[in-house]
């Protein structure tokens, strides 16, 4: 029944709501209507004493419904709904009127506009609230259990400390094995840890932890539910090979005659069609790339009909023959599992531009690298054993000029920010080729040196005064092949003068972008991303961590560009937020969701399609519609195609919303 | 009615997550715009029934604003696109009974937007006082009711 004790509790806001509308009239204004028990104004609502005021008040007067008129909801509705709970009302009953943000502060320069504007809104309010029913937060059943997508630093981190926390957490890789980018680093600003030696050992942690179950190569591929109770398919490529009994001993590799870039050392190296994805790789299992394995290519094309298998003909087997454990068996083993989480974290990390997206700058040539791949001829564990080479004919070079900001912070052929690693690791790169190579000369081109971290500016100094390194502060406007060399062309910007430089090798710090194929994902998660494929958090400052999908974080360069150590605590944030959620035996939910009248539905079904959740289905037996209340968001976009008003969001019903359209749209 | 003291009356549905906030920001960052726009939230440009725009339009408003986040944006993955749909409807509707559909107007703003918030509401009440009241109210003047 429609409210007829309503207390309205108007806010001076000190003298933000007061200093422009005019409060007492306000009051006076609204204290007229038949329904109001109630009209007062107070200097703050959400201090201890406005809060009393409204428990106090709903006792006193016996209130059946309450309007706080002040601030934005997103601040104190959930204060005010509270004040009015602890004075015996439902916190459903109340409702905020805007009355700073959407009348005092935009029509400062008009305060008699601006008092009834708010005195509109407060009526329009009180109208919408009149037919609020009393509700109950909905619980639902919280599954303690964690997925973590990518297992770069930043997901290692997480899922080990969400296992020893003692819940049971899924790591998801699509790599063969984790480790991620710092996998591939030579070593690590600013300490020059070897990142190998490092993070190994939490490698290792993740395959043996008792709480983790780890799928490598293995992608997600439906994510269905929401807070508390997600279900996830994961897709687990096709290996060929057994992994309960391939043992990682690398026979097989010696014997495959087929010769292909490793994508873990990014083409600085070569693997086979069989091959195990690094020498430290966890785990440590040898799989088959069925698009260059010269028996799977025939096995295909036979299957395709475009080749007849001729008697006798012995097909490569040559890894298989060799294979003591009897782990490869050629068969297409790639399987879907479900798994069922309350919580997810997407840890996908970040990659690179490719030197070729660069021609201007030379990117076209073999020995004009990207960062990454020159870590990997930096790293003592790489191809070259940590002696930089190059590529085009494994010459040691005896100059090496590095370029900055190398499509960052230029939205013409890059991206408009700062990819915020770069300055540190090229500079780390330089004072690894002066330690590798101290005859070398080293060119570090840079716009402006950005070393914003722990320790980082001291490196800087530790590059420029130890090692000798000869920074430049320029712009690179084109790089091209001079005989057997590369000639480096700028403009030192301190001196104005053309700097020509002819070099070996070049290295072109590229701009980071989120990882690929990280837009599909956050599509199936239904969490937002920016054009370069980096997650969005929920607020930039105080919700870093966040997404708008509850139970969904992020952490790591997921989320933007960062360096491990930042990475390493965002990993262990974003687990502290999954835990936090998971301790709860039930969530709450609010109870503002779709409700159908089965008296009026036709079962037409057109609620259904709208609905973006999947929560409508009709029953087939009574042929009406039916909410599931754990998957329904409340957001309406049924009830405004139902032909019969049948379905509706409870307290957003549309006889509220029609009359508080009417006192809106009333001529003055 | 002279075109200098018409003041019309607009009224906004605001999606909670994007454009209530948005005008949240612009009311925070001191933007003035005319007083003439009334605002009501609501969850999501989705929620907004045909029949609420008709509805403000009849009742007495010039103009309405529905006021939903960025295509892709929705906090409840596609209900702009479907608000984006009624709209279109609507104003078919509007125009074949030969009423203007200018009176009904779908705006993408986010909840950083609130310097947009501010412009959008500044340029539809302008362009709303040259265009005259509406004309569901001169069918009312003729005994419409
Ligand atoms: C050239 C270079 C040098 C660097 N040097 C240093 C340094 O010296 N010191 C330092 O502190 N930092 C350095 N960094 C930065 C460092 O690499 C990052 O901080 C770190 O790798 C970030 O870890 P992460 O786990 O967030 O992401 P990543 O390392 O990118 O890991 C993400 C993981 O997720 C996986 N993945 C991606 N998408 C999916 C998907 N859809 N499904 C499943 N799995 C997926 C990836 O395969 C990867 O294993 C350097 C970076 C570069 C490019
Ligand atoms: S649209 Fe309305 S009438 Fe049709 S099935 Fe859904 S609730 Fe029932
Ligand atoms: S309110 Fe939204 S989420 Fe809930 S049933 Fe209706 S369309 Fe689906
Ligand atoms: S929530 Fe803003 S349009 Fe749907």
């Amino acid at each position: 029944m429609a409210m007829k004790r309503i207390g309205v509790f108007i806010c001076h806001c000190g003298r933000n709501i007061a200093g422009t509308v005019d409060v007492k009239k306000v009051a006076e204004e609204i204290g007229k209507r038949e329904d109001v028990a109630l009209a007062t104004t107070y200097i703050f609502m959400c201090s201890e004493p406005g809060q009393k005021l409204i428990e106090e008040s709903v006792k006193k007067y016996n209130l059946d419904g309450v309007v706080v008129a002040n601030c934005s909801p997103t601040l104190h509705e959930k204060t005010m709904r509270n004040a009015a709970a602890r004075g015996g009302l439902n916190p459903y009953r109340v409702e905020i009127a805007n009355i700073r943000e959407w009348a005092a502060w935009p029509h400062e320069d008009n305060p008699e506009a601006a008092t009834r504007k708010a005195i509109r809104i407060i009526n329009a309010t009180i109208e919408k609230l009149k037919a609020n029913a009393s509700l109950e937060p909905i619980e639902v059943p919280v599954v303690r259990r964690a997925l973590v997508i990518g297992g770069g630093v930043a997901g290692i981190q997480a899922a080990l400390d969400l296992a020893d926390a003692g819940i049971e957490t899924i790591l998801v890789e699509r790599e063969p094995s984790i480790g991620g980018n710092m996998f591939r680093l030579s070593e690590t600003f600013p300490t020059l840890d070897c990142p190998q030696c490092i993070l190994t050992p939490k490698m290792n942690d993740v395959a043996q932890h008792p709480n983790i179950k780890l799928y490598t190569y293995s992608e997600v591929e439906s994510v269905e539910g929401f807070m508390g109770n997600f279900k996830v398919k994961i897709r687990k490529k096709a290996t060929y090979v057994d992994w309960d009994k391939c043992t990682g001993c690398g026979e097989c590799l010696r014997v495959c005659p087929i010769n292909v870039d490793s994508e873990f050392d990014l083409r600085m190296a070569k693997r086979k069609a069989i091959y195990i994805a690094n020498e430290q790789a966890v785990p440590l299992k040898a799989l088959i790339d069925e698009n260059t394995c010269i028996r799977l290519q025939f096995e295909k094309k036979v299957k395709e009909g475009k080749i007849k298998p001729k008697k006798n003909v012995k097909i490569c087997s040559k890894c298989a023959d060799v294979c003591e454990p009897n782990a490869i068996h050629f068969q297409n083993n790639e399987e879907i599992v479900e798994e069922e989480v309350g919580s997810i974290i997407v840890a996908t990390g970040f990659e690179v531009m490719p030197a070729e997206a660069f021609p201007e700058l030379g990117g076209k040539y073999p020995d004009v690298l990207n960062s990454l791949q020159f870590e990997r001829l930096l790293a003592p564990s790489g191809p070259t054993a940590g002696i930089p080479r190059r590529p085009s004919d494994g010459k040691v070079p005896e100059s090496i000029a590095f370029v900055h900001c190398v499509g960052s912070r230029d939205p013409q052929s890059g991206v408009p920010y700062c990819s915020r690693i770069c300055c540190m690791y090229t500079i780390k790169q330089a004072m690894l080729v002066k330690h590798a190579l101290p005859s070398t000369a080293v060119y570090d081109f840079y716009i402006d040196i950005r070393s914003n971290g722990k320790g980082y500016e001291e490196f800087y100094h530790r590059a420029k005064e130890e090692y000798g390194v000869n920074f430049i502060r320029g712009k690179v406007s084109k790089i091209y092949k001079v005989g057997d060399k590369y000639r480096v062309q700028g403009v030192d910007t301190l001196t104005g003068r053309i700097v020509e430089v002819d070099v070996d090798m070049v290295i072109l710090a590229t701009a980071a972008k989120g990882s690929e194929g990280v837009k599909d994902l956050a599509k199936k998660l239904r969490i937002p991303y920016d054009e370069w494929g980096w997650l969005k958090e929920t607020h930039l400052k105080l919700k870093p961590l966040e997404t708008p999908v509850g139970g969904v974080f992020i952490a790591g360069a997921a989320q933007f560009v960062k360096d491990i150590t930042d990475s390493v605590s965002q990993g262990s944030g974003a687990a502290a937020k999954a835990m936090a959620l998971l301790s709860k035996p039930q969530l709450e939910k609010e109870p503002l969701l779709a409700k159908v009248d089965p008296e009026i539905c036709a079962g037409c079904g057109r609620c259904k399609d709208q609905c973006a959740y999947g929560a409508i289905s009709i029953d087939p037996v009574r042929h009406v519609a039916v909410v599931n209340e754990a998957l329904c968001e409340g957001c309406g976009a049924c009830s405004a195609n139902c032909p019969t008003t049948a379905i509706q969001v409870v307290n957003f019903k549309k006889g509220q919303i029609i009359r508080a359209v009417d006192v809106l749209a009333e001529v003055f | 009615m002279s075109e200098e003291k018409f003041d019309p009356v607009i009224v906004g549905f605001f999606c909670n997550w994007c454009t209530s906030a948005a005008a949240d920001l612009a009311g925070t960052a001191r933007l003035h715009y005319p007083p003439n726009i009334r605002p009501i939230r609501v969850m999501c440009s989705s929620t907004v029934d045909p029949v609420y725009l008709i509805r403000a339009l009849q009742e007495g408003a010039d103009a309405t604003i529905l006021g939903g986040c960025h295509p892709g944006d929705c906090h409840y993955i596609t209900g702009n696109y479907k608000a984006r749909r009624r709209v279109a409807i609507v104003k078919t509707v509007l125009k074949s009974l030969g009423f203007d559909d200018t009176r009904v107007l779908l705006e993408w703003i986010s909840g950083s937007e609130g310097p947009k918030f501010a412009r959008v509401m500044n340029e539809y009440t302008s362009y709303i006082k040259e265009r005259g009241p509406c004309d569901f109210k001169y069918i009312d003047s003729l005994g419409g009711d």
